[in-house]
């Protein structure tokens, strides 16, 4: 078909907003690695931080690797990131999987069990009690268990499950399988891709956790990365000294930014069809 | 007949080992705080415990206590208008992203844009703090250097009344403008091509087809998420709000979770903040029920 004028100054101006709309994603991010990186000096010359330094200096990122608590805020939460999602994965399917079999008995009741808690929470108080109570408080566990499976998870899990074919799950019931040795052998091999969805959803959350940090632990030594940046943002800023080799508070603050977003920067492009495919198997849901 | 149920269910024991260590997490951490909920009606003090704390007299001491106090209106109006704003302002956005993705005839190039535009959704509210710093703060931020620049005074547009809550639903945009479009594209993939196939024929350009195919496609959606999402009207992003708020926005910017986490965590007050919470929960469970109901009943009417 041939395309009319028209049609190409439509998708022409279709691709120019769309441009604007990808560099207006990612151009506040450019900024703060611009500003991380400007040598104090560069600040002094121009009268404060231009988009593109002349010179750049990782001075920020020395200092925050020597001299701050962002090494040790890193460990924890990638300590957090990694165990947090292996029992957050094994859990979620230990529980889907029995709620996808439609001949358990009282399977609604557990069913009923993992929904009610997405309409309804005894709220935050409460559930800090329980972790008081547990002893959990100032412990790698408080970021862990309270948040253990994610219901909307569960459900994506569950109704991946019940699509399998029936009849792999009755051959294999004639082979005399047990029923550990069928989801570990039969289901979890065919579901990689879902699980893996679903892990991604868990890891991003535990990299970002900051609530449970802020509300469970108060031992410094046991913050998250999230907690430390904030720390380090709410920083006031110093007046600029008239001296060549200060860092700018600004400049620490963004290089620290961009330190807890680039593993997440750098791994997402590679993942992101699996989380798209997330988000549209929870719509469905939904 | 008992006797042929122990069996059945016996026949399946493997099954419910499988459901017990995640029964025991929902009982421990999502039943039992339901059950603690209860310290609202009561005068909790931590060393008696949730059970032995005396009853509150009159049984809804703290809850007239928050009815009648000052913040009651304030928390409320905020939770609502900030929700709403960010419904309103939020809803189009997304839509029109999706239109254009839609509407892109380059792979590449639309590939490249989705990857961009979905970036935002990842990040934690922290760093989108940090990156509004380098952008708005008053003393370096970019926008305020522009200002400076052009003669201008530079804005505090941090600690501002004025500018918060239009901070709050613009980051909110920000960071879900591609994110959103995902379901609205995958509706729009849903429509029948022979629809544009014929309106093609009939010499339709772009424009009309937009107009009279694809937005109709997706309306069901945009009003079912409207919907869905109005279930949710107090929950106005309360990890947003307490990461990016400060106490000279707080008469713009405090809503009830960010006061429950105060008065409860922090002041210690956990029986007021317990009850301040219940009426929240409470009322988001009728919200969501109703809208469910709406959901539903509006959907059966499509389809």
């Amino acid at each position: 078909m041939v395309k009319s004028m028209d049609d190409r100054i439509a998708g022409l101006i279709v691709n120019v907003i769309l441009l604007l709309f990808g560099i207006a994603s990612v151009f506040p991010l450019l900024y703060v690695l611009s500003v991380s990186v400007t040598p104090f000096s560069e600040v002094l010359k121009n009268g404060g931080f231009i988009l593109i330094p002349k010179s750049i200096t990782f001075d920020a990122y020395r200092k925050l690797l020597m001299e701050s608590a962002m090494p040790r805020a890193f460990a924890v939460t990638v300590i957090v990131t990694v165990a947090g999602t292996l029992l957050n994965i094994a859990i979620t399917v230990l529980t889907a999987y029995p709620l996808s079999r439609k001949q358990l008995p009282g399977r609604s009741i557990f069913l009923l069990m993992v929904i009610f808690t997405l309409l309804f929470s005894g709220g935050m108080i409460p559930t800090y009690l329980v972790v008081k109570s547990l002893g959990l408080l100032n412990s790698i566990w408080s970021m862990i268990l309270p948040n253990l499976v994610w219901s909307f998870n569960v459900l994506i899990m569950k109704s991946f499950y019940e699509n399998l074919p029936e009849e792999l799950f009755e051959s294999a019931r004639i082979d005399g399988a047990k029923e550990f040795h069928i989801l570990w052998r039969l289901v979890v091999p065919l579901s990689v891709p879902v699980t893996l969805t679903v892990g991604l959803f868990y890891a991003v959350g535990h990299w970002n956790e900051y609530f449970q940090a802020i509300m469970y632990v108060t031992n410094r030594t046991l913050f998250p990365l999230q907690v430390i940046v904030r720390e380090i943002l709410i920083q006031t800023q110093q007046p600029l000294e008239n001296s060549e080799n200060i860092t700018p508070t600004a400049t620490m603050q963004m290089a620290s930014v961009i330190m807890a977003s680039l593993p997440i920067i750098i791994v997402y492009p590679f993942l992101q069809k699996h989380f798209t495919k997330g988000m549209l198997l929870g719509a469905v849901k939904g | 007949m008992t006797e042929k149920m122990v069996r059945n269910i016996w026949r399946f024991k493997a099954l419910y080992l499988m459901l017990l260590p995640g029964c025991l997490y929902y009982i421990v951490f999502k039943y039992i705080p339901m059950y603690g909920a209860i310290i609202a009606f009561k005068d909790f003090n931590m060393s008696a415990g949730i059970w032995s704390s005396p009853w509150a007299s009159p049984w809804n001491k703290h809850f007239v206590t928050f009815f009648h106090s000052p913040y009651f209106s304030q928390l409320l109006t905020n939770t609502f208008l900030i929700s709403a704003y960010k419904l309103v302002f939020g809803m189009l956005p997304p839509v029109i992203m999706a239109l254009l993705l839609n509407e892109c005839r380059v792979k590449w190039f639309k590939g490249v844009i989705q990857t961009l535009t979905y970036m935002p959704h990842f990040l934690s509210w922290v760093i989108i703090y940090g990156i509004m710093l380098a952008l708005l703060s008053q003393s370096s931020g970019l926008l305020n250097q522009w200002i400076k620049e052009a003669g201008g005074q530079a804005i505090p547009f941090l600690t501002s009344t004025t500018y918060f809550r239009s901070i709050l639903v613009g980051s909110e945009i920000w960071q879900n403008l591609g994110w959103g479009a995902i379901i609205y594209l995958a509706a729009m993939a849903g429509i029948d091509p022979s629809l544009y196939e014929a309106a093609r024929v009939d010499g339709a350009g772009r424009l009309r087809m937009i107009w009279h195919i694809t937005l109709p496609g997706i309306r069901s959606v945009i009003i079912m998420l409207l919907i869905l999402n109005l279930g949710h009207i107090l929950d106005a992003g309360f990890e947003q709000i307490y990461i990016l708020y400060n106490i000279q926005v707080y008469s713009v910017a405090d809503i009830l979770d960010t006061w429950v986490f105060r008065t409860g965590l922090q002041q210690l007050n956990f029986s007021l903040a317990s009850a301040v919470g219940l009426f929240k929960s409470v009322i988001g469970i009728i919200l969501v029920f109703s809208s469910n109901q709406i959901a539903k009943r509006w959907g059966e009417g499509i389809w």
